[in-house]
């Protein structure tokens, strides 16, 4: 929509890439679409540094720098990675390597863990979301959250739905606020399966159809980017096929992140992958370039089972 | 072959092990029943003692007596005078009437005790209710006094020697004579529930301490609810996790456990003495259950709070809500009824209470109903306090009385928290 803004987007992006590459990253060189590229022969990644594609084109969440120290715990390793508009991005790895709390880092989540302590700089369209003056509860309206669990809330469907909306007066009256609840519960593929039942309580409804009520009640204060941490796992391969579907859908219009233990799930629904090693984002790139000729070994032994 | 042998003796072994496992269960559930059965039988004794007791005080013995209302004792000038009529010559004249045979003067005063003080009350709020009953003659039943009383009830051993009992050869034989004329008949005893303390045990009635314990338990949930819930959000919610919440922690732990008389010594000290609250109040009696209820209250909210799982507030939190909208939106919603079950808890601590309140005036023998906060009060457990120590017959069954009342709110307070409970489980 406004291309003066995206060129300036892939200028900066540039531009980063040249300071990179000036700030002695000996092997590193710029590929032809605006990465930075470690050459093969290392299979090896040091500490902090990523093989792949970090950048993204049209980048929209920034993450430079990131470390996360949970008391002396230190979770998180100098976490370079971007993430474009409508992108699917999908972090893989072994259980523990901080894949959830990377993702916890992009709305502020870890702000209520009172030992996480985040270092660097995350930017949302420009804009720090660790600055003094962004309040975490504007941010978390704009960068959504669907949990492992399903989490509806013991209210009606419609009360789960119309929370974030009414807590953020996003609707004039309650005609508005009827359409917003419809509106989302179709996007979400719910509303035809509950439309007669909305006074029900969200917890009688099946795991699937409350992970689904779940990405209703966050698309309900339209959010910019959806972070979702394992969401299918508490799922049986039919409720998750539908979130699949449901996630095509939806990266039309949101940037999503998404935390996933499935290669499958993380082939079928992301553009790009990030592999995760002991707080390390060992490697980036197109999720096809990934899962068929991995640069790394240990993105290779993750991906073909051998650890994890 | 090697092998089949071994195999054989380990099975041996877990056959062995297994009977002992067994035994071992076996004498465990021997001992649980028994525990159990134990306790429950504890439990039977007592009820049963109490009711076998208490129950006869929730009648009262009445006597059938034909009234005159006569001019001459009620209108000494004029007017009908409720206030300075003499009823109780109504009562004396009635007596007369049914027995002519008793003429000598202390004859005639031991038979006026067949019938309780409360008579002339008694009829002296029936012309107050109708005036037109002046100068008519009604056969009234009037409350008898606690002697005929336990006498009728069977409760006075008649082949005692006359000093030894409380009840004269004579009032004995005019009982009788009543009884033959089937002129004593058993009634509910409206006045153990109407009337306040009294001397005399056939007058006494509960409401007074009722009144008072309502009142004092009243002050105490409107002090220390809304405190001990703000609290508990408070440690709960907000307060950064250091060396002073859990300094706080321990002493709120601690305060749980100190004996309640203690608190009505600082009440006395700070309530009373300092802050001029009046003694023997409802009010100062609630300040000092407020302390002891106070812990328990916090303590329980507390569990309440952290039983509402995470993921309902990350829920929140996700969707943009504030600290205080988490909490006001979805975590007190939740919390509330395990909440609520703490508070009663308290309560019904509080209301069992009785060291704390001697400390502060309570104790002290008061026939006025109180109407409020600060007018001079008893509280249930120390009117039974008071009549347990009372020499007459008639205030031990009153005081069984007493306890089977206070053992019903109890139950019923107990009773509303387990249904309280049951209601939290069914929420997730
Ligand atoms: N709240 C916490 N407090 C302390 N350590 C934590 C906390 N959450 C996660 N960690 C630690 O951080 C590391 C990364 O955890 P996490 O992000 O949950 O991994 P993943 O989601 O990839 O399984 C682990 O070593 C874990 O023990
Ligand atoms: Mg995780």
């Amino acid at each position: 929509m406004a291309s003066p803004e995206f060129n300036k987007l892939q200028a900066m992006d540039e531009s980063q890439n040249k300071l990179r590459q000036q700030g002695g990253e000996t092997s590193a060189r710029p590929t032809t679409n605006g990465a930075v590229r470690r050459p093969p022969a290392s299979r090896e990644a040091a500490p902090g540094t990523t093989v792949g594609q970090v950048r993204a084109r049209n980048a929209f969440l920034t993450a430079e720098d990131v470390n996360v120290h949970y008391g002396d715990i230190h979770a998180i390793k100098n976490v370079t990675l971007e993430i474009g508009r409508n992108e699917v991005i999908a972090l893989i790895g072994p259980s523990g390597c901080g894949k959830s709390t990377f993702l916890r880092c992009l709305n502020r989540m870890n702000d209520t863990i009172e030992s996480a302590r985040v270092t660097g700089r995350i930017m949302l369209d420009g804009q720090d979301i660790y600055s003094k003056d962004l309040d975490p509860v504007a941010l978390r309206a704009r960068v959504g959250m669907v949990f492992q669990k399903p989490n509806p809330f013991p209210k009606s469907i419609y009360d789960n739905v119309a929370y974030g909306p009414r807590i953020h007066g996003l609707a004039a009256d309650r005609s508005e606020l009827d359409h917003i609840v419809h509106k989302s519960l179709d996007r979400a593929g719910l509303l035809k399966e509950v439309k007669d039942r909305l006074d029900e309580p969200g917890t009688s409804l099946s795991g699937g159809q409350q992970q689904r009520l779940c990405i209703a009640r966050t698309i309900a204060v339209n959010p910019e980017v959806i972070l979702m941490d394992e969401p299918c796992s508490a799922l049986d391969p039919i409720a998750t096929a539908r979130i699949e579907d449901l996630m095509d859908e939806l990266s039309e219009n949101y940037a999503i992140v998404i935390v996933t233990h499935s290669m499958q799930q993380a082939a079928r629904v992301s553009q790009r992958v990030a592999y995760f090693h002991l707080g390390n984002l060992i490697e980036v790139d197109e999720t096809e370039k990934i899962f068929t000729n991995p640069r790394t070994k240990l993105t290779e032994d993750y991906i073909t089972g051998r650890i994890g | 072959m090697k092998g089949a042998e071994a195999r054989k003796e380990t099975r041996r072994k877990v056959e062995q092990s297994l009977g002992r496992r067994r035994r071992k269960e076996l004498s465990f559930r021997i001992l649980g029943v028994g525990a159990t059965a134990l306790g429950v039988t504890f439990l039977l004794v007592f009820f049963a003692s109490l009711i076998a007791q208490g129950a006869s005080a929730f009648m009262q013995t009445y006597v059938s007596l034909d009234v005159e209302f006569s001019r001459e004792h009620l209108v000494p000038d004029g007017e009908p005078d409720l206030q300075f009529g003499d009823f109780d010559a109504l009562v004396r004249g009635a007596l007369r009437a049914q027995f002519p045979d008793v003429t000598g003067r202390s004859e005639r005063r031991e038979l006026a005790r067949l019938v309780s003080v409360g008579a002339a009350y008694q009829l002296r709020d029936a012309l107050a209710d109708k005036p037109e009953l002046l100068g008519t003659r009604l056969a009234v039943f009037l409350p008898a006094s606690s002697e005929v009383d336990m006498l009728f009830k069977g409760k006075i051993d008649r082949s005692l020697p006359e000093e030894q009992r409380r009840i004269s050869d004579l009032q004995l034989e005019w009982t009788d004579r009543l009884v033959a004329e089937g002129r004593l008949e058993r009634r509910f005893n409206r006045a153990l529930f109407t009337n306040g303390d009294s001397r005399e045990p056939e007058l006494a009635g509960i409401r007074g301490a009722l009144m008072g314990s309502f009142y004092m338990l009243l002050a105490t949930i409107l002090i220390s609810f809304p405190i001990g819930t703000a609290a508990a959000v408070y440690l709960e919610e907000f307060a950064p996790r250091n060396r002073w919440s859990d300094l706080v922690e321990v002493n709120i732990n601690n305060l749980a456990a100190v004996p309640s008389i203690v608190f009505g010594l600082l009440g006395l000290a700070v309530f009373i003495n300092w802050a001029a609250i009046p003694r023997s109040s409802p009010l100062v009696g609630g300040l000092v259950l407020s302390l002891l209820t106070l812990p328990v209250i916090i303590i329980a909210s507390r569990a309440a709070i952290k039983a509402v799982p995470p993921s309902i507030r990350e829920a929140a939190l996700g969707l943009g809500a504030s600290k205080m909208q988490v909490v006001s939106h979805h975590v007190l919603p939740l919390a509330l009824p395990g909440m609520l079950t703490g508070a009663i808890i308290g309560m019904s601590r509080a209301l069992g209470e009785s060291a704390p309140l001697l400390m502060i005036g309570m104790v002290a023998f008061i026939v006025d109903i109180p109407a409020g906060f600060t007018d001079p009060a008893t509280a249930l457990p120390v009117q039974i306090y008071l009549w347990a120590d009372s020499p007459e017959r008639a205030f031990a069954e009153r005081t069984s009385a007493a306890i089977i009342v206070l053992l019903g709110f109890l139950l019923a307070m107990n009773l509303a928290a387990v249904i309280m409970r049951k209601r939290v489980e069914r929420q997730w």
